[in-house]
């Protein structure tokens, strides 16, 4: 019951972003990109209204761009960089931990290497590494994250493949003379796959969090393009003056990690209830 | 024993994969150190002379076994920037992260499993809901940010509202600066710098581990041998402790393991807002000023712990669970 509530307190959330980010150019008062009458329009406070009639509903930064239309154009790209990075990621995990916590062995011992080898590199190195290697953007980000981000769902499936293979149901499939294939798939998956679920709903978030790390410390989306990260690094020198600029996109990055973490809690009491 | 062996012999084959796979991404990476270490004035000649002094006129092959053997020998070179050894710079950077992280760490497994463990016990109840809202709130929010927050209440907030002086805290740095303090009141001072920031770090921490603690808990507390232990007349404690514990314990150990490393460099972003002059710190300043033997040196160091790190957890799940024994 209150899981089903909590899911829909995650999807009313996720609704209202993804909205405000697709009609943002619509609810605009000016384009947030254009740096227009600085004196009049900088470190507006929340509902503001400018000489010009515009409602800015969270009031406008150091040069007078609105701070809610830069929040939404902002989300985004977090969204797309969170989704993408992180489900890619999640289902290479998946596919590896799996196989090597199945067949053991050679190929085991090789697949975990490989996931340890990248598990020892930090992570923000390689991005930072990466970033200076190609132009720093979009792609650039979410191939990293998926390049980085597959180990940890891979160790937690690995291990969980080598509880659940030792189980009596699965003898009993083998004894039945179901193929490997059909017992990874119909009866090992299913049973070890839970935690895999709720490393990927961490995953999302931590993804999203990721890029809007390195864009606050200034290496990933650039200005003037908004980002929730630089949008954050912005406010810091006028956390005292003018507290809305840091606390918007805080928020709204919060929010959507929230919304995330709820649906992604609600499909894992799902699954467990079949 | 063989077995054990073998792990020890996969690892340091690991840290050499790592190494070797960091010092080709490094050196490839574009961008000259010594055009970041010249002023705009210096000369095509001068920046030669600067290379051939760095050793960065030899090919990436040269390079990397020049760098291999002394490595061997643990020579992690001369930093580019600070032209001190490398091994000074991370000295004076490892005790400052390994201080905020491990309390941190402490604080973040006591915490995280102690609520977790409550939700579990009191699933579907008031207090699992605004836990959970509560945790999830917490995990979602960036740890820079939070920590600009807490800079807001704590430092500008504290002193605007006029809290007594033992509310208001300091914001940057590990010491208060020009200060000649010494014995408990160096101490507190150093405690005192450090309350924001390992707020800051434990908050995140825990909350992640309170979510994975609640689901962990909840699966065991439905198993039939808890019912059982419960059947037969065992005290609450006892189910606890005997029962759901033991069983909470391996994936918990492993779970501790992979967070171990993350003291050292785990922090980038709490010791950038803060201003601790730490490893997360030292690796983003190298990587800026492509300061290539430090930000080497301190991969070697993180590459170590981490595969270290695993071998741990890999050689306790079986000591701890005998289902997992091979």
């Amino acid at each position: 019951m209150t899981s089903r509530w909590l899911a829909r307190l995650g999807m009313v959330l996720l609704a209202l972003l993804v909205l405000g980010a697709l009609l943002v150019p619509w609810l605009a008062p000016t384009d947030p990109r254009v740096i227009n009458d600085v004196l009049a329009l900088r470190l507006l406070p929340p509902f503001a209204v400018d000489h010009s009639g515009h409602l800015h509903l969270l009031g406008t930064d150091k040069f007078g761009r609105d701070v809610f239309t830069r929040m939404m154009l902002a989300a985004r790209i977090s969204l797309f960089v969170g989704l993408v990075g992180s489900v890619l990621a999640a289902a290479l995990g998946v596919v590896i931990g799996s196989v090597s916590g199945w067949l053991g062995g050679t190929a085991d011992r090789l697949l975990s290497a490989l996931g340890d080898t990248l598990l020892a590199v930090p992570r923000l190195i390689l991005l930072l590494v990466c970033a200076a290697l190609w132009q720093p953007g979009v792609t650039m980000v979410v191939s990293v994250l998926v390049l980085t981000g597959w180990m940890g769902v891979a160790r937690l499936m690995r291990a969980e493949t080598l509880g659940v293979r030792a189980r009596p149901f699965v003898e009993a499939a083998r004894s039945l003379g179901a193929p490997p294939s059909r017992i990874l798939w119909r009866h090992v998956l299913p049973n070890a796959i839970g935690p895999a679920i709720v490393a990927t709903t961490l995953g999302v978030g931590s993804a999203i969090l990721l890029e809007s790390g390195l864009s606050f410390l200034g290496l990933g989306v650039q200005p003037p393009q908004p980002s929730w990260g630089n949008m954050l690094a912005d406010g810091r020198d006028a956390i005292v003056t003018a507290p809305w600029i840091a606390l918007a996109p805080g928020l709204a990055l919060i929010a959507t990690v929230l919304a995330c973490t709820l649906l992604g809690d609600a499909l894992r009491d799902h699954l467990a209830g079949e | 024993m063989r077995l054990l062996l073998r792990r020890a012999v996969d690892a340091v084959v690991l840290l050499w994969l790592v190494l070797s796979l960091t010092f080709l991404l490094v050196r490839v990476a574009p961008g000259d150190p010594a055009a970041v270490l010249l002023p705009p004035s210096a000369s095509p000649a001068d920046a030669a002379r600067l290379r051939a002094e760095l050793g960065l006129d030899a090919s990436v092959a040269v390079q990397y076994a020049r760098w291999a053997r002394a490595l061997v020998s643990g020579d992690l070179g001369t930093s580019f920037v600070a032209r001190r050894p490398v091994t000074a710079v991370l000295g004076d950077a490892i005790p400052v992260s390994l201080w905020l992280g491990g309390i941190s760490l402490a604080l973040t497994f006591v915490a995280g499993v102690l609520v977790g463990a409550v939700q579990a016990a009191r699933r579907g109840q008031r207090a699992d809901i605004v836990l959970t809202v509560a945790t999830t709130a917490v995990y979602a929010a960036p740890s820079y940010w939070l920590a600009l927050a807490l800079i807001a209440v704590f430092t500008y907030g504290a002193t605007y509202w006029g809290l007594p002086q033992g509310m208001r805290l300091p914001a940057f740095g590990i010491h208060s600066p020009g200060a000649e303090l010494h014995g408990w009141r160096a101490l507190a001072d150093v405690t005192r710098h450090g309350v924001l920031p390992v707020l800051t770090l434990a908050a995140v921490g825990a909350a992640g581990i309170a979510r994975y603690a609640r689901t962990m808990f909840a699966d065991i507390l439905d198993a039939p041998f808890v019912r059982t232990a419960r059947a037969k007349g065992a005290g609450r404690i006892a189910v606890f402790t005997h029962h759901v514990l033991r069983n909470a314990m391996p994936p918990l150990v492993v779970l501790f393991a992979l967070a171990l490393p993350g003291t050292l460099a785990g922090s980038v972003f709490v010791e950038t807002v803060f201003a601790w002059p730490g490893m997360g710190r030292a690796m983003v300043t190298a990587i800026a000023a492509r300061d290539y033997p430090v930000v080497l040196g301190a991969t070697v160091l993180y590459a170590a712990l981490v595969i270290g790190a695993n071998l741990a957890g890999d050689v306790m799940l079986p000591l701890l669970d005998p289902r997992r024994r091979p």
